[in-house]
């Protein structure tokens, strides 16, 4: 992924037209394909670059240009870019989400959203600014949660306009809002907060596109470069439900594209419907959150051309949401580098995937049980310590016929989902797969990772109307 | 989990990520020795000179070495290969790195074994001190070597001395010196200790003769074969290489730097008072490894700072006949390994860290000793730096010592 950045660095520290085709733009040598934030990041960087190592970003002549000088000059972009836009995000949010817990929960919570696995392998081995659009829509969150809904949606738009896939969290930011919008007591209010944000919105695209709504085409020569519909349906293995049906049932010959991308559009509203109408009729804070995950699940798992790295847009609420949901918030991001392994894979960064897996195993492992019966629950924060909302989901008949607890049987029942993961990686070490069958072991990652993020994504649509249920119940009880 | 255990995930964590980072020509050392111990037999390991890096370890690390190639061998054959010089595919790299870790298991049984007992605190402090040790990381996992085996070996023979196990101490003791004969510094500590704690009383000569039975009978094991094949003098002349001066490329921070500051310093200062200098240029600070005389101040023959290193243990010493207490044993190890970093011939900064490693043992007992390890090994991984030159490498340097 380095040849790509470093692309686009040059192309955006030497041109201003940086979307449109040309002589001295190429744009099938990794051309821009991001909106016009991460352009001007991209410039921003690349002047600071320039300034060190000028043949780094050189136009033409810097296409695969790498010295140790350069690789690390560009690793710290991501690491300044982590530093200044993610980390203040996250505490941002801590701040928000984090009313009334324990100094420990804090720190593991903390842990949890900063160490998590897939995260740190693509933004920081693969190379990406993922850090940068899910910061913005973490501090997005934040702001609204706390009732700031105008500085969200701008900083929404912001993390929209740096990545396009943040479009994945649109529908769950929407249907808050508009939620919180016809909460207003008048008529009048809920029109004047709708257009409010509309303004609010209008005007953040609005600064961030004006260069291109300038020149004549402009604007849409960009939207045809970020809109991939030349692109097919999946690219190499993913864990969402084309790609993994697709041996089953061959898509791709079926329907025509245009078929496709309106399917595909279908299914991801529908999969992300039940979270959107739960938060227009009951907008709340952790449902926001809820929402993010469900909205970014159901675009994973059914839109079109969604590429593996995908899955970070659900692991950030996800993890936003260590201290309800601790057992998913420490199983699913060891799912997610999973589904990403055969691209790891393939950038050699087999090694670096263990070391994060086991760094994160060290942060999210529970306490022995010795501990944690000498501890106060409140204090451990982590899978033992359950909410009174997780524990009324937990399986408790069938912990009941084992004889533990309901959170523990969650806990074990999540250790024993890997041990298929565990196999296959070992049988992948020693075993080649037959002729006919060379992908074999990437097709059974994505499988499985499939399984389970599906999963989750029931099981969070599920937790979201649980919210719904005892806010009802609360309201019941009230007035009786 | 518990915390040693969390611990302990993280270290490997740091490990793993740390094998694609820079590896100095220890690296292809070792792979040299596992070249020399697979390919030739045991006559010539101490005459081969295909490499420049010659084996000049004594015998039992050279048949740890062996021990490896035996897996090496499986894994990349072209690895043991004598010719294969500066080899360094992946395959070799994960080896080699895993081995460094594997054999590091010995110093975490060591501190889990010192721990046993201790509060939750207290085991956490050392294996943070020692295990999570920054010089340990930037040496044995960055630079490449195997201080971490062999520092566990000496904690396990101060544990079981301190324990009252002499025997068992004795013979660990009498291992890692064939091992790596830096160690031999300890000797004199070991000898009056044992001599004063252990071989007194009715039984003292029959103590002494098992000691000494089992100390000779780990230098049979290791010089033996050698011996019988006339090895002895090229072994003795590989061991003690006095022919590479007096401070070593990168000075360690011993007393012979602050004198070789202060030759050079002369070396300016008088001949602006008017006294001729003839002074060699660039002369110890050149980055070669060479004996070199001084400019101005005598040079010191090997045999002087030998004489050195045991003047300045003398007093441990003497407090040791006079005391020979099993708490005053680790307090004497770590004096002597810094007395012969003070003053020892052609020292490595490298050598700071048999100071600092067992200092960390005992620094969970007191302020006063915490105090002491901190400022120690502060200074000492501080002086630990320039081994890390790499651009790549600069942020880690940075971060472990933040």
């Amino acid at each position: 992924m380095l040849p790509e950045m470093r692309r686009l660095l040059a192309t955006c520290t030497f041109l201003t037209c940086r979307y449109v085709d040309s002589k001295s733009n190429n744009l099938s040598y990794w051309g821009l394909d991001y909106p016009p934030l991460s352009g001007y990041q991209s410039w921003l960087f690349g002047q600071a670059i320039r300034s060190i190592e000028p043949d780094a970003v050189a136009l033409h002549t810097s296409h695969g240009y790498e010295s140790p000088h350069s690789k690390f000059l560009m690793r710290l972009t991501v690491v300044v870019s982590d530093i200044l836009v993610f980390f203040p995000a996250v505490l941002l949010c801590l701040r928000v989400f984090g009313g009334g817990k324990t100094v420990h929960e804090k720190q593991w919570w903390l842990l949890v959203v900063l160490l998590q696995p897939a995260a740190l392998l693509i933004d920081h081995g693969h190379f990406q600014y993922n850090n940068i659009t899910l910061g913005f829509a973490a501090g997005a969150a934040a702001a609204i949660a706390a009732g700031h809904d105008c500085w969200g949606s701008m900083l929404f738009c912001l993390s929209l306009n740096h990545k396009q896939m943040s479009m994945y969290y649109a529908p769950a930011f929407f249907a808050h809002l508009l939620g919180k919008c016809l909460q207003k007591p008048s008529m009048t209010q809920q029109v004047f907060g709708v257009a409010k944000l509309g303004l609010v919105v209008v005007a953040t695209f609005a600064v961030c596109w004006a260069p291109f709504l300038a020149s004549p085409g402009g604007a849409l020569q960009v939207l045809h470069r970020l809109v991939p519909v030349k692109r097919g349906l999946y690219e190499d293995y993913v864990a969402n439900f084309w790609c993994v049906t697709s041996p089953v049932f061959k898509w791709r010959r079926v329907y025509t594209q245009q078929a496709l991308v309106t399917m595909c559009a279908g299914a991801s509203l529908v999969a992300a419907l039940p979270s959107m109408i739960h938060q227009i009729m009951s907008p709340s804070p952790r449902g926001l959150l809820m929402g993010m995950a469900n909205s970014a699940l159901a675009f994973f798992l059914f839109s079109y051309q969604v590429h593996e790295k995908s899955i970070l847009l659900a692991l950030l609420p996800v993890t936003l949401l260590a201290f309800d949901q601790p057992v998913v918030a420490a199983w699913l991001p060891v799912w997610a580098a999973l589904s990403m392994y055969p691209l790891l894979r393939k950038d050699g960064l087999s090694i670096a995937y263990l070391a994060c897996l086991l760094l994160w195993l060290a942060v999210v492992a529970p306490r022995s049980s010795l501990q944690s019966e000498q501890q106060s629950p409140v204090q451990t924060g982590h899978a033992y310590t359950q909410s009174k909302r997780s524990r009324r989901l937990g399986p408790r008949v069938g912990a009941k016929l084992v004889g533990v607890s309901g959170p523990q049987l969650l806990h074990y029942a999540s250790l024993l989902s890997l041990l298929p993961a565990a196999c296959i990686h070992v049988a992948q070490c020693f075993v080649q797969p037959p002729a006919q069958l060379l992908h074999l072991y990437d097709a059974a990652f994505v499988t499985l990772s499939f399984v389970h993020i599906f999963s989750t994504a029931v099981y969070f649509n599920v937790s979201q109307w649980s919210l719904f249920m005892s806010l009802v119940s609360k309201k019941h009880s009230k007035r009786s | 989990m518990t915390p040693e255990y969390r611990i302990l995930t993280v270290l490997a964590a740091l490990r793993l990520l740390l094998v694609p980072a820079y590896r100095s020509t220890d690296f292809e050392v070792h792979r040299n020795w596992m070249a020399i111990t697979h390919s030739l037999p045991l006559e010539k390991w101490y005459l081969d000179e295909t490499s420049e890096w010659t084996l000049d370890y004594p015998p039992l690390f050279a048949w740890f070495e062996w021990c490896l190639s035996q897996v090496a061998r499986y894994i990349d054959p072209q690895m043991v290969q004598l010719e294969s010089l500066n080899y360094a595919s992946d395959a070799c790299i994960i080896f080699q790195r895993s081995s460094v870790m594997v054999s590091e298991l010995v110093l975490i049984a060591a501190v889990a074994c010192a721990c046993r007992g201790a509060t939750e605190e207290k085991r956490v402090l050392m294996y943070l001190l020692i295990l999570g040790s920054p010089g340990l990381l930037l040496v044995d996992h960055i630079h490449f070597q195997y201080n971490g085996m062999l520092l566990g070996l000496l904690l396990w023979s101060i544990i079981w001395i301190q324990e009252g196990r002499h025997i068992a101490g004795s013979i660990a003791f009498a291992v890692l010196v064939n091992m790596k004969h830096l160690y031999a510094c300890l000797a004199p500590v070991y000898l009056i200790y044992l001599q004063r704690h252990y071989c007194r009383g009715p039984k003292a000569v029959q103590r002494f003769v098992a000691l000494g039975a089992a100390v000779v009978a780990v230098c049979g094991v290791s010089f033996g074969p050698f011996v019988v094949a006339g090895q002895l003098p090229q072994i003795l002349a590989r061991l003690f290489p006095f022919g590479r001066g007096l401070c070593h490329a990168y000075w360690a921070a011993n007393f012979w730097a602050l004198y070789s500051c202060a030759d050079k310093a002369l070396a300016v200062i008088l001949p602006r008072l008017g006294l001729p200098v003839t002074a060699p240029e660039a002369y110890m600070t050149g980055g070669l490894v060479q004996v070199t005389q001084f400019a101005v101040l005598p040079s010191p023959s090997p045999s002087i700072t030998l004489l050195l290193v045991l003047l300045a243990l003398l007093p441990c010493l003497f407090s040791l006949w006079q005391r020979p207490r099993p708490e005053s044993f680790l307090p004497a190890a770590v004096y002597a390994c810094l007395c012969s970093f003070m003053f020892g011939y052609h020292v490595h900064e490298k050598a700071i860290l048999m100071v600092t490693i067992p200092m960390a043992l005992a620094a969970a007992d007191s302020q006063w000793n915490a105090r002491q390890c901190f400022v120690l090994s502060t200074v000492g991984h501080v002086a630990l730096m320039p081994l890390l030159f790499t651009e790549q490498e600069y942020p880690i340097k940075v971060g472990m010592h933040g």
